[in-house]
């Protein structure tokens, strides 16, 4: 019985966790927005400015990959 | 459970299984299994494509060459761009970087085919190497002062020891974030394409299945690119951080 209760708790722990990827969400899609508005204004300035952009959604997004990995750690590892 | 739902059964994650190529059995260190096959056919295709592909080196060139060469100056203005112009001594290995990961991941889409990045071993092992080459390069070429990086001098002083801290675990922790975007963008991006699978089996739905698959494998064309692309632009901003100037 304990151990299903453990069981239980970690399952709902992982899926929990998962939440966190709706925050990289937020943050990838307001990088990706603000990087529209801008290019939009100056679309002659947006070429140069990808790889920025791309650096910024990549580091919103490992904010996002480390709930991932606590759930998988949750699942596998616990 | 999978009884329920009228022989719906969906097994998304049973792709990602390693197995060894001839006959049942544990895999060992030295078995060769289908990770260790598609890694090999990634490798081939690099040098069909870069080695093969570009030959002839005609003055007016040909698909195969024309792709090589678009694919070299991409990544030849990236590192430039990105890591600076002491970084283009290391631009041989970050093309092999993007080359390898690029092909992984392109190669994995190919239906019944196994995608090796999708693996957090195979992603790790290059991020460490990234990580580690990084690190060495940075305390070879500036010694203490690449500790300088920690040690933020444009914020308040009672404030640079927290900086410091937290400066350092985001350096420690970036091959893990690294290694596992690479992964989980493709395991997740391959799973789902197996549930939709798993719907198609169904004839109600099948029809709404079948394009979302198609829809979810163009997403997944890109998905393969941008990562690879991503992959390649963490390792110049890495590369910066070892041999760019200091700038603080």
């Amino acid at each position: 019985m304990e151990g299903e209760l453990a069981l239980m708790g970690k399952y709902i722990g992982a899926g929990l966790a998962t939440i966190g990827l709706g925050g990289a969400g937020i943050g990838v899609g307001h990088v990706a927005g603000n990087f529209l508005a801008g290019a939009l204004r100056n679309p002659s300035a947006a070429a140069g400015q990808t790889a920025t952009l791309f650096v910024g959604i990549a580091f919103a997004e490992a904010l996002g990959i480390f709930s991932f990995l606590i759930a998988l750690l949750l699942m596998f590892a616990v | 459970m999978a009884a329920e739902g009228g022989g719906l059964q969906i097994h998304p994650m049973d792709q990602f299984i390693v197995k060894p190529l001839f006959g049942e059995g544990a895999v060992h260190w030295y078995t060769p299994t289908n990770v260790t096959l598609w890694l090999m056919l990634a490798v081939v295709s690099i040098g069909l494509l870069m080695v093969v592909g570009t030959r002839r080196r005609a003055v007016v060139p040909s698909r195969s060459q024309s792709v090589a060469e678009l694919i070299y100056g991409f990544i030849h203005n990236m590192v430039e761009d990105v890591a600076g112009h002491d970084g283009v001594k290391y631009f041989p290995y970050v093309m092999t970087l993007f080359l390898f990961v690029l092909f992984a991941n392109l190669l994995g889409l190919i239906p019944m085919s196994f995608t090796t990045t999708s693996h957090v071993a195979v992603t790790a092992t290059l991020a460490l190497a990234v990580f580690l080459g990084v690190t060495l390069l940075g305390l070879a070429r500036k010694g203490v002062g690449f500790l300088a990086m920690f040690w933020v001098s444009s914020a308040p002083l009672a404030l640079r020891p927290i900086l410091a801290v937290i400066e350092l675990i985001s350096y420690f922790v970036r091959p893990v974030s690294h290694s596992i975007r690479l992964a989980g963008n493709l395991m997740a991006g391959h799973a789902v394409l197996k549930v939709f699978a798993g719907f198609a089996s169904v004839a109600l739905v099948s029809p709404v299945a079948i394009g979302a698959m198609t829809a979810i494998y163009a997403l997944e064309l890109l998905v393969s690119v941008i990562q690879a692309y991503v992959f390649t632009i963490l390792t110049c901003v890495y590369l910066k951080d070892a041999v760019g100037d200091a700038h603080h």
